[in-house]
């Protein structure tokens, strides 16, 4: 056995506990959870049923966990995980599984199928064989301060253009105030806009905030690969700023996995509850209307539907915030099928869309979005995670459909404030 | 009394049932406890909704399969509630059962008619047929499969087909028929703790799992 192997293995060992060993000895192989999987839905193919993706930890558990296993190994059943297993499960870890967590609502037995995907990365990761591209955004967050690199320079002036726009301060580690605000670097990259909206919201709100200049980054890399080391010091990160700057809370962007790590991985890994709490934007904006102090001011009249991400809504319990909040400022708000709790994957979550040789199947799997669109036909598609937005207008233009718009739920918000209330 | 196959039939019903109980019930515990030893860490993550409350709930509620789901594996969906209804008539409420379990635990209850049971049976059977066809045949279930699926498969048609057979001594020997049929289900009893048989006492701790964990994050399960 080499030693990566051995690695990988004690460290799936490590996440061998009660839920899994009643988790493996209940399934019955009915097959219900290929129904749940948008990877098999649309490909049809058998290897993508979910439960199937853990047949080395299944396999692993048995052997060393059940006395019947452990006899069996004696006399040579149950054959031990080799190299060429996890090169072999590696696409059907990373590439085809986004734990969007369908698979775990649907399980007849209660199987949580998606959070046994999540500790089967550990050992994956730890025996070398996570995507390269994934490898690389853990070093350059680990090692700088953002899975895309440094993008201080780019928040700088992304924040100073903020400021002249809305002639609003916002001060980098300013202690004391309400929140501390982290973003996710697709944010930053990809849409600053939220840096205006929020401004204004949390202006209008009397909401006081900051960022964190050592810790502005809200994604966090080592809860997709697969990895607790890297996954606890980004956290650890955030948690030392936070609590340096004495602040009441930390909003977690509009990022599904980043809501995840912070909220509900976060103090797991650090061993404690935080001195502050986490609130994802949506929550807080939603508390922020029942307050009444939130206002806006006319709606948008186009055909508007939402994109439920997963890691938020399913595996994060906001559900009803969004739906409040869209009601408020959109005239045509329809809803696709399955919306909510059941809604469909945007197909790059969980890593998937990072992975470039997971893309031909991410494309294939958005076809089911697609047929849930084209029945609503909409103009805008608001979603609350920055990468679902990203994912969605990548999807959309590969499937020729890029006439829809795609708008972050907090910029649609701030579209409508009313600043003069 | 020259049966050939009475000492056979007394066998089964004593010692032979005896052993294979204690099998079972000293299995169910020794698995039970293997899973419970591995434990859980501790969620410090401050809760946001009820873990106990909707961990509990999630035991009952799983039963239901959510909307628009059964069309996509109608066999497996209706077949599975026919068999484990069916399978749970039969077996609850025969009269010979049912004074098997009161002599062994002093608890009765009324019979249901033999029509109902009888039906029960063979509902059952059809629905593990109907079953095993899928399994077969469906791409999904005939790659997830091994020897353990179908070995308990035939586990589980054995006792009802064979009890089927001597109630209604439809063939056979009756004593050897009934002889079978609880020799067929000492042998589901003494397979149930080391197959997926185990589901029946496993499934509520996992669903109770599954439940608490989304349920600590106020999301639906």
């Amino acid at each position: 056995m080499t030693a990566t192997l051995e690695r990988g293995i004690n460290a799936l060992r490590e996440q061998i506990d009660a839920p899994v060993a009643s988790f493996f000895t209940s399934c019955v192989s009915c097959g219900l959870c290929a129904e749940a999987c948008i990877f098999f839905r649309e490909t049809g193919d058998p290897k993508y049923t979910p439960i199937r993706k853990l047949d080395l930890m299944r396999r692993l558990w048995a052997r060393e966990y059940t006395l019947l296993g452990r006899l069996g190994s004696l006399i040579g059943l149950n054959r031990a995980i080799t190299e060429e297993d996890l090169t072999e499960w590696e696409e059907l870890v990373y590439d085809s599984c986004t734990m969007c967590g369908r698979c775990t609502l649907i399980c007849p037995v209660g199987n949580d199928i998606t959070m046994m995907i999540r500790k089967m990365r550990e050992g994956m990761s730890a025996a070398g064989h996570a995507p390269v591209e994934l490898i690389g955004a853990a070093e350059r967050h680990t090692d700088g301060s953002s899975p895309m690199g440094d993008l201080h320079k780019a928040l700088h002036a992304h924040v100073k253009h903020a400021v002249a726009e809305t002639g609003i301060e916002i001060e980098f580690d300013k202690p004391g105030v309400d929140y501390m605000v982290i973003l996710s670097a697709q944010e930053v990259a990809e849409f600053p806009d939220i840096l205006t909206a929020m401004a204004r919201i949390f202006k209008q709100a009397g909401v006081t905030w900051t960022i964190s200049d050592a810790a502005y980054e809200a994604t966090n890399v080592g809860v997709q690969i697969g990895n607790r080391d890297v996954a606890r010091t980004l956290v650890q990160r955030v948690v030392d700023a936070a609590e340096g700057l004495g602040v009441k809370g930390v909003i977690s962007p509009e990022c599904g996995h980043a809501y995840q790590a912070l909220r509900w991985e976060g103090p797991n890994l650090i061993g404690r509850p935080y001195n502050f709490d986490v609130v994802h934007i949506i929550e807080l904006l939603d508390q922020l209307r029942a307050d009444g102090k939130l206002k806006t001011k006319g709606k948008d009249e186009t055909r508007v539907t939402f994109h439920d991400p997963c890691q938020i809504n399913r595996r994060g319990g906001i559900n009803r915030e969004p739906r409040n909040l869209m009601k408020m400022v959109a005239a045509n708000f329809i809803e696709t099928d399955d919306a909510g709790t059941m809604n469909w994957c945007c197909s790059g979550g969980g890593g998937v869309g990072a992975n470039e040789r997971a893309e031909g199947l991410r494309f294939k799997a958005f076809n089911r979005k697609k047929k849930q669109f084209e029945k609503v036909a909409p103009e805008k598609i608001v979603t609350m995670c920055a990468y679902c937005h990203h994912t969605l207008e990548e999807q959309l233009e590969e499937h020729g459909m890029d006439e829809i718009e795609v708008q972050g739920l907090t910029e649609l918000l701030a579209e409508y404030l009313d600043d003069q209330a | 009394m020259n049966n050939p196959y009475f000492d056979l039939l007394m066998w089964a019903r004593g010692p032979g049932f005896n052993i294979a109980l204690a099998i079972m019930v000293g299995g169910i515990v020794l698995r039970v406890v293997e899973i419970i030893v591995l434990g859980r860490k501790k969620d410090v993550a401050p809760a946001k909704g009820n873990a106990v409350g909707q961990g509990l709930r999630t035991i009952f509620t799983r039963s239901v399969p959510r909307e628009g789901l059964v069309q996509f594996a109608p066999i497996t969906y209706i077949g599975g509630y026919i068999f484990h209804i069916g399978f749970a008539v039969a077996f609850l409420f025969l009269g010979a059962h049912i004074a098997l379990v009161e002599g062994l635990i002093g608890i009765g209850w009324p019979a249901a008619n033999r029509a109902i049971v009888e039906s029960a049976a063979a509902l059952a059977v059809l629905a593990l047929i109907a079953l095993l066809y899928t399994r077969l045949t469906d791409p999904v279930r005939r790659a997830l499969s091994g020897f353990g699926d179908y070995f308990v498969w035939m586990l589980t048609i054995a006792p009802l087909v064979l009890g089927y057979v001597a109630v209604n001594k439809l063939f056979g020997d009756p004593t050897l028929m009934m002889a079978l049929h609880i020799l067929s289900a000492e042998l589901l009893m003494i397979a149930f703790p080391f197959t997926k048989l185990m589901h029946a006492v496993t499934f509520v701790m996992a669903r109770y799992y599954n439940g608490s964990i989304q349920g600590r994050k106020g999301a639906e399960s």
